[in-house]
């Protein structure tokens, strides 16, 4: 189908174009309204997102066909939207966990909720690019985006100091990505990813370009994409950017950060580089493999000594990066659907389970592992709520964790991956360890000093709820399965 | 001049900029590294552009443009957050910015 004009594509841009307006108008409010009530900005904010998931809706149901906006630059399918609303739910959980923070500083609020409507755009954005340029300007702006909100706290070292430390690792590598990515467009002579795929299968077979230097090329790439994936070895940033940032943004780029970098690992590896003579020539699936079992076995190693729960969580993270980048290996739409359906889970389990590190943080002042002891006491509906979390995130049946972990290696073996597989199980027997250190604090020790109960707000409670829920139930819905399936069955295999 | 050359040069300052990210004992040069690592992409861009593509063809030409916008618009966040950097640490030597490890 032929691209629409610039004109035309307004229309289908319609859930970006709301953004940019709500940000703004985030913006403007916070001119107005007084400190006291800032809260009316984070509500506002909310309710654009409200807006922008209706217009994503009305966009995906009146199209009948997938249709490339903007000159091609942009693609708009079924892919696209399952991210879109993937991301509004992370973008919405963590204005919610903003709202509760006791970290924000309550007189720049206003920039902060326009930073994460511009944030979410820039994912929007990243989930639907099949241009070179809009792929680098979308990862662009979720980047400098993220390396702002990450040192939102100017009065803190901790925050200042990961900002740092995470503009250096993604400058870098996006540098190093656009270096990848201007060979690309050498060979092939164009920005488009379909003609890209297209010319670069006639080179190599023609040998007018060498393989070597297209796997050169990926690997270039592969470092920007890595990097906002957190995968090994450009994984560094992590830890030390989710110890510093506010708590709440460190769920945001755990869940989302990751979430729209998969997308655009999929889209560029899978509608790009998925056909089968280029995988001849260049056998990056194999690369991919030996980044993946990397990935999983550095993030848990490393997990197991931590003492900081925010610095547990993002190496925990770090290890499910490396379980759903099995499912990229093998470039199968089973393998596809296995990761986009784990990434609804993770998103309900790890928001879930930084909410819990927010609520605790607020009442004890502290991440560390010791700030839990005793909570089963103190306050057992979450205490039992964060058990449920942990536990989807090791991958115990009966939560959604397991079912996710299930369809990923499902998808491994019947490829007869059979030693990645094994080696994602080993990971997760050593990932029960650490979870089960947080347990252990919460049930089987102590607090130090004369303990109090922690009061909570029936809000609060409503919120976990809306994490806990789906983590229980979303591996027994057959809908999640099958709108996952769909998403991937209309991606453009070329 | 042939694309041969520009490609050399740019090659150069790709491996000028990481080393100087990697060596580089102040924030500021890392950043300066980091420019190059940029402008290093942005001659392929316009190389590839002028020599790959038919001369009426000018896409490479305009990602190295958004190339030069997207540059600045990092500095910008770069020094901006160096100066927080400096206000916290009192020092801007990535070793001295150290607390968060493990």
């Amino acid at each position: 189908m032929q691209p629409l004009s610039n004109i035309e594509s307004l229309l289908y841009f319609s859930p970006e174009i709301l953004l940019v307006i709500f940000a703004t108008a985030v913006i403007l409010l916070d001119l107005v309204v007084k400190d006291s009530e800032s809260v009316a900005v984070a509500y506002l904010s909310l309710v654009g997102l409200i807006c922008v998931f209706a217009a994503v809706l009305i966009t995906h149901f009146s199209l009948r066909n997938p249709v490339s906006l903007f000159l091609g630059m942009i693609r708009l399918d079924e892919f696209s939207t399952f991210f879109k609303i993937l991301l509004l739910l992370a973008t919405a959980a963590t204005v919610l966990f903003s709202l509760r923070s006791e970290e924000l500083d309550a007189r720049l609020k206003g920039e902060y909720y326009a930073l994460l409507l511009a944030i979410t755009l820039g994912m929007f954005l990243m989930a639907s690019s099949t241009n070179l340029l809009m792929i680098f300007i979308s990862l662009e702006t979720v980047s400098l985006t993220s390396y702002i909100l990450a040192g939102f706290l100017t009065h803190s070292p901790r925050s200042s100091e990961a900002a740092f430390k995470y503009i250096t690792y993604g400058a870098v590598a996006s540098g190093t990505m656009l270096f990848g990515l201007s060979f690309l467009f050498g060979m092939a002579g164009s920005g488009d990813l379909g003609q890209i795929s297209m010319r670069l299968t006639e080179l190599l077979a023609s040998g007018e370009v060498a393989p070597l230097a297209v796997l050169i090329a990926i690997t270039f790439v592969l470092a920007g994409v890595g990097y906002k994936i957190a995968s090994v070895p450009f994984h560094m940033w992590s830890p030390d950017v989710y110890e510093g940032a506010p708590i709440p943004i460190t769920a945001f780029l755990s869940v989302a950060s990751k979430s729209a970098g998969f997308a655009l690992f999929i889209r560029f590896f899978y509608a790009g580089f998925g056909n089968t003579e280029l995988m001849q020539a260049v056998d990056w699936p194999f690369m991919l493999a030996i980044v993946s079992a990397l990935t999983m076995t550095v993030g848990n190693l490393a997990a197991l000594p931590q003492q900081n729960v925010k610095r547990l969580l993002a190496y925990s993270s770090i290890a499910h990066g490396g379980y759903l980048l099995m499912g990229g290996v093998l470039l199968t739409s089973e393998g596809i659907g296995a990761i986009l359906f784990y990434l609804v889970v993770y998103l309900f389990m790890n928001l879930g389970a930084f909410y819990v590190v927010v609520l605790i943080a607020n009442e004890v002042g502290s991440e560390m592992v010791e700030g839990y002891r005793g909570l089963s006491s103190r306050a057992p509906l979450v205490a039992w709520a964060m058990v449920i979390f942990l536990v989807s995130l090791a991958g115990i049946p009966p939560f959604a964790g397991f079912f996710g972990k299930w369809l990923l290696f499902a998808a491994v073996i019947e490829q007869g991956y059979y030693w990645l597989a094994f080696v994602g199980l080993l990971n997760s027997v050593v990932s029960l360890y650490y979870y089960a250190r947080i347990v252990k604090a919460m049930f089987f020790e102590d607090a130090d000093e004369e303990t109090t109960d922690f009061s909570f707000s029936t809000g609060t409670f409503a919120l976990l709820s809306v994490f806990v829920i789906p983590t229980i139930f979303i591996g027994f819905l057959n809908i999640f399965y099958t709108f996952s399936n769909i998403s991937v069955s209309v991606m453009p295999m070329q | 001049m042939t694309l041969q050359h520009y490609l050399v040069i740019s090659a150069i300052l790709f491996t000028l900029g990481i080393f100087a990210v990697l060596t580089r004992r102040n924030a500021i040069s890392i950043l300066m590294g980091i420019e190059l690592i940029l402008n290093s992409c942005n001659l392929n861009f316009a190389a590839f552009s002028r020599f790959m593509t038919p001369p009426e063809d000018i896409s490479g030409q305009v990602i190295a443009i958004f190339g030069i916008v997207l540059a600045a618009a990092e500095a910008a966040v770069f020094l901006a957050i160096i100066l927080a950097i400096y206000r916290e640490f009192g020092s801007i030597r990535p070793n001295e910015v150290d607390t968060l490890k493990g």
